[in-house]
């Protein structure tokens, strides 16, 4: 086994098990700091596939930013625990069960046995790189990102304005 | 990989850790004696001569006191939230070049001052210090006691808000240097006899938006409110004592120390000076010079500024330093095109 | 500064020319914010007459767009991600077309609810920006950040009515189901990129017709597999979009919460925009995909779902008491409907579906202009008893409603009629044996929906006049009115001019799609 296997299964073991661990736990909080584990094992998980950049803004934004508001938001609310009343619809979770086993069974099959692209091998993930490919290739996603944002920030003020009545 | 390259790592890592831990114990001291004659008393002055052995004093007591665990406490929350606080603390450090390429004896190849150098540098420094939050969030909502929640919110309010002009300020930097790698940044800085600064170089601006934030982002005075002993006892940390206590203490220092290493890569010209280019061997010594400049300044903010009001704190940070930022870095995408 | 590489081209002004309509929407919709602020309090509906003329002016960009490029379509810009060809120029046309109607419509609306602001207008034109972002892009990315903008301005504009707890619970449910089916597709689309290593569609296409060539597959595995479940995927997210069945059940409580105003621009636009993704990733992406040997295809996919979601919708309409209720079952119905001329996958088909989208688009936001003119300080107005005797309260609305539940019925000499004829005309013109019962369980489904079109008609020409007040009606929403029902009938009787303007999107379809899997198209 080189390094790299080892450092790639040390990662995904940590993205898999944080993501388990977000579904399972009945703390909200709790939840959250999985899935920020998640986030951490995938950046790491990026980082040896040689997009550095990829990696930290992941840490940076969703980990940072995001998941802070998450854990901001349930601790004012003070959720300390899942509602235990008994769920009418429960068997949907357990119908979850057979159906994601299916899903993986599929994935599973088909990565064992197709050829799937392959990677192109180029440094894609040096901040030069990035910072180039928007700017030309993507340039008209990256604008209308922009827009996005914008909306967003427009309906988020909308929805959330105090009235003065 | 090479095992030359692993066994240097772990010296460069070694030695780092251990000038990282004495400067947080002796930073201690010193801001206990600085703000001791700043306010016309001795401060401790005891224990070993000049009281040079206090810290050693102060490691003892902590190890030796009660650990407490409130009852009423989040178990698992509550022993993880030290070390999520104090491992990004420590870790930042590995990314600081403390001194450019140096001949040492019996090496025959130069070695770099700094552990490692990445090509996102900056960026990664910033998510190490973002993570550092969590811990102190994590704190406050286990201890399950209200002041430490409110210490606890408070914080994460303001490291985000603060963090975002940190970032921004530092944007004028890289378009001026051209890249995320500190390395790189403190090469920049070489011109003019080792005197070639961003401060002076176009962003003093940025230095000063970046000075403030990095004050916030570390919940030192004036913006010390996560644990503002006046209204919250001791903020998240109230609960807390013994070594766990030490953990945030040494955390909080650490990131003091982190802190102004970056403000000393960033705009002061890292370990460039006069001089340096003919003797590496001064490097390092203007590095930690201009960085014991920096925790001085933070000791004397202390001692002089009173503490903000909450509101005052966010309005600062999102209406004048962010907007201040952003033009800073319409000016220096301005001077990157037309002057460089 | 130097760089350690060769800087690809930046996009030039060409590139820049060909997404002028959508630029200036946008400033026009950043202006609509700064006007709002500018204009004082109860002179805020002024917006909305801006927002109006951008429009127009967004529309002289788009037939200007046309007659510079006509004889070169398609043209591709900025690396392939956004494509300039027939199908986008018609659909962009429909978007502006709602647009335009459903802010005539709102100004009375949210004057009644008191709730006139510019943000709304503005809004409206940022989902518009992000449906014709949706409508030429032609990369997964492009297509992605489009929905996106659509999707999110939408779901604000449900909850727009903050202080009522109807709008807010739509709202909520739609956002919630709204990100899930987002991060359905993501994940489709993630994989289709796992496999082929492309996002630009043609390129995933190209890659997909390499797997097998003389029907025989290339290589080791069968990357069909992963390439169905991509497609059942993404298929999944654009469905909730349109609200096909088994993905609809947000639709009714969405339609009945939001401002009725809402309601109207969200069954025509995002549905078009649904629409024209569907074609887009379906035809031009996955077209090799339609119909595999020994594995299941899109188009019988399609099928399935294109019968269900008409039943379920017409069923579902008939037992409904709520108008706005009951056209939303019927909005289900009715995407049943042009499902159909998808996945016929002949140039008849496409037409029928760009065909019967602009009549929808008249006949569906005409009906919701009475159900507004029904709302009134007090009054809910969305039973069908409150249409009770509207004929003799305001004749003039009663016939122009008639016609629009005509239409939606698709009674002969309507446009709607000639839209079904063109979807199920397709089927029959197919030959395949299945698509043929498929047209019949549509024939059965229209006759379905004759019983709750007429339960309108009844409600408005027979029973007693219940309510006195009267209609909230503006006189733009007077015109705007008759001009639909006007064109309805027109297009119904004289279909020429419209069937011109959808063959161009027909055309741009069949021409790439025969290239991409070798279909022959007639």
């Amino acid at each position: 086994m080189t390094f790299e296997q080892i450092l790639f299964i040390l990662f995904a073991g940590i993205v898999v098990g944080g993501a388990a661990s977000v579904l399972l736990q009945r703390n909200p909080l709790y939840s959250a700091f999985s899935l920020i584990t998640t986030f951490v094992g995938l950046a790491c998980l990026y980082v040896t596939l040689k997009a550095q950049f990829l990696g930290v803004v992941q840490i940076v934004v969703y980990a940072g930013a995001i998941m802070m508001l998450f854990v901001f938001v349930i601790m004012l609310l003070n959720i300390r625990d899942e509602d235990t009343a008994v769920d009418p619809n429960r068997f949907l979770v357990y119908l979850t069960i057979p159906l994601g086993a299916i899903l993986l069974g599929a994935l599973l099959y088909v990565v064992t046995k197709v050829n799937l692209a392959q990677p192109t091998g180029d440094e894609g993930g040096t901040v030069e790189r990035i910072g180039t490919n928007l700017l030309t290739k993507y340039l008209l996603p990256f604008e209308a990102t922009s827009v996005l944002i914008l909306m967003a920030v427009v309906g988020a003020l909308h929805l959330a304005k105090r009235e003065k009545e | 990989m090479p095992l030359e390259l692993l066994v240097e790592w772990t010296i460069k890592l070694l030695i780092g850790f251990v000038i990282l831990m004495t400067t947080v114990a002796y930073l201690s001291l010193f801001e206990r004696r600085m703000l001791g004659f700043m306010q016309m008393r001795q401060g401790p002055n005891r224990v070993g001569p000049f009281g040079l052995l206090q810290p050693v004093a102060d490691g003892l007591k902590f190890i030796f006191k009660e650990d407490i665990t409130p009852l009423a406490a989040d178990k698992f929350l509550y022993v993880m939230a030290p070390a999520l606080s104090l491992v990004p603390a420590l870790m930042t450090f590995v990314l600081i070049p403390i001194g450019g390429e140096m001949k040492i004896p019996f090496i025959d190849r130069p070695i770099a001052l700094h552990v490692t150098s990445v090509n996102v540098g900056v960026l990664a420094i910033l998510a190490m210090t973002g993570m550092g939050v969590y811990g102190i969030v994590m704190a406050g909502y286990a201890s399950n006691n209200k002041y430490s929640l409110m210490g606890g919110l408070r914080s994460s309010a303001q490291l985000v808000s603060y963090e975002l002009a940190m970032s921004m300020s530092i944007v004028g930097v890289l378009l001026q240097a051209g890249s995320l790698d500190l390395v790189k940044i403190v090469a920049n800085q070489g011109g003019w006899g080792g005197m070639q600064w961003h401060v002076f170089w176009f962003q003093p601006l940025g230095f000063i938006i970046f000075l403030i934030s990095m004050v916030a982002e570390t919940n030192r005075a004036p913006f010390d409110l996560p644990e503002a002993e006046s209204e919250l006892v001791a903020g998240f940390h109230t609960e807390y004592s013994s070594m766990k206590f030490a953990m945030f203490f040494i955390a909080e220092y650490a990131n003091m120390v982190t802190a102004s290493a970056m403000a000393t890569v960033l705009f002061l010209g890292g370990w460039q000076g006069p001089g340096v280019a003919q003797l590496p061997l001064l490097g390092p010594f203007y590095f930690v010079a201009k960085m014991l400049f920096f925790l001085f300044l933070y000791i004397w903010l202390r001692a002089s500024l009173p503490r903000l009001r909450y509101d005052q704190l966010m309005d600062f940070g999102w209406k004048f330093l962010l907007p201040l930022a952003l033009i800073n870095i319409v000016i220096s995408a301005t001077v990157a095109v037309v002057l460089l | 500064m130097n760089l350690l590489f060769e800087l690809p081209p930046l996009p030039t002004l060409r590139d820049t020319m060909l997404i002028v309509p959508e630029l200036m929407l946008t400033l026009f919709a950043c202006a609509a914010l700064v006007v709002d602020i500018a204009l004082p309090r109860g002179k805020k509906s002024l917006t909305a007459w801006f927002c109006l003329v951008g429009i127009g002016f967004v529309a002289l960009a788009l037939v200007q767009q046309y007659t510079l490029n006509a004889d070169k379509l398609p043209v591709d810009a900025f690396y392939q991600m956004a494509r300039i060809d027939g199908l986008s120029l018609v659909f962009r046309g429909i978007f502006l077309l709602a647009a335009a109607l459903s802010i005539v419509l709102s100004v009375k609306y949210l004057d009644v609810e008191n709730e006139q602001r510019g943000e709304y207008y503005a809004l409206i034109l940022f989902a518009t920006t992000g449906m014709m972002f949706m409508a030429i892009g032609s990369d997964l990315i492009s297509i992605y950040i489009g929905l996106e903008l659509m999707a999110l301005t939408v779901y604000v504009l449900v909850g727009y009515l903050k202080r009522n707890e109807r709008s807010n619970e739509a709202a909520m449910k739609y956002f919630f189901m709204g990100i899930f089916s987002s991060a359905v597709l993501l994940y489709g689309m993630s994989i289709l990129y796992g496999v082929t290593g492309r996002t630009n569609l043609g390129q995933i296409s190209e890659a997909i017709a390499g797997y097998t060539q003389n029907g025989q597959l290339q290589g080791e595995g069968d990357p069909r597999m992963m390439l169905i479940l991509a497609l059942v995927l993404i298929g999944a997210g654009l469905l909730f979009k349109i609200a096909a069945v088994p993905f609809h059940m947000w639709a009714p409580d969405a339609y009945e919460g939001a401002p009725t105003s809402v309601t109207a621009f969200m069954s025509v636009g995002p549905k078009a925009a649904a629409y024209v993704l569907l074609a887009r990733v379906l035809l031009f992406g996955l077209g090799p995909l339609r119909d595999m040997e020994g594995l299941p295809g899109w188009s019988i996919m399609l099928g399935v779902v294109a019968a269900l979601t008409m039943t379920v919708g017409n069923i579902g309409a008939v037992t409904q008491e709520n108008i706005k209720r009951m056209l939303a079952y019927s909005s289900i119905a009715q995407a049943g409907y042009i499902m159909l001329g998808v996945l016929a996958g002949t140039q008849m088909g496409y037409r029928g579906v760009v065909f019967h989208l602009v009549i929808y688009t008249l006949m569906n936001t005409g009906a919701f202009t009475v159900i507004i003119s029904l709302h009134r300080k007090g009054i809910i107005g969305e039973k069908v008893d409150d249409l009770n005797g509207l004929f003799a309260k305001a004749p003039g609305v009663a016939v122009m409603m008639l016609v629009f539940m005509l239409s939606l019925a698709g009674i002969p000499t309507t446009a709607g009629f000639i839209g079904k004829y063109f979807l199920f005309g397709s089927l029959i013109q197919s030959g395949k044996p299945w698509m043929v019962y498929l047209a019949v369980i549509a024939v059965v489904n229209t006759a379905i929906s004759f019983y709750y079109y007429a339960r309108f008609i009844r409600a408005m020409f027979l029973n007693p006049l219940k309510e006195e007040a009267p209609l909230t009606l503006s006189q733009p929403m007077r015109v705007t009115m008759a001009v639909s029902a006007v064109l309805v009938m027109l297009f119904g009787i004289y279909p020429q001019p419209l069937i011109k303007v959808a063959d161009l999107a027909a055309k741009s379809i069949s021409t790439v799609y025969a290239q991409a899997s070798g279909i022959a198209s007639n």
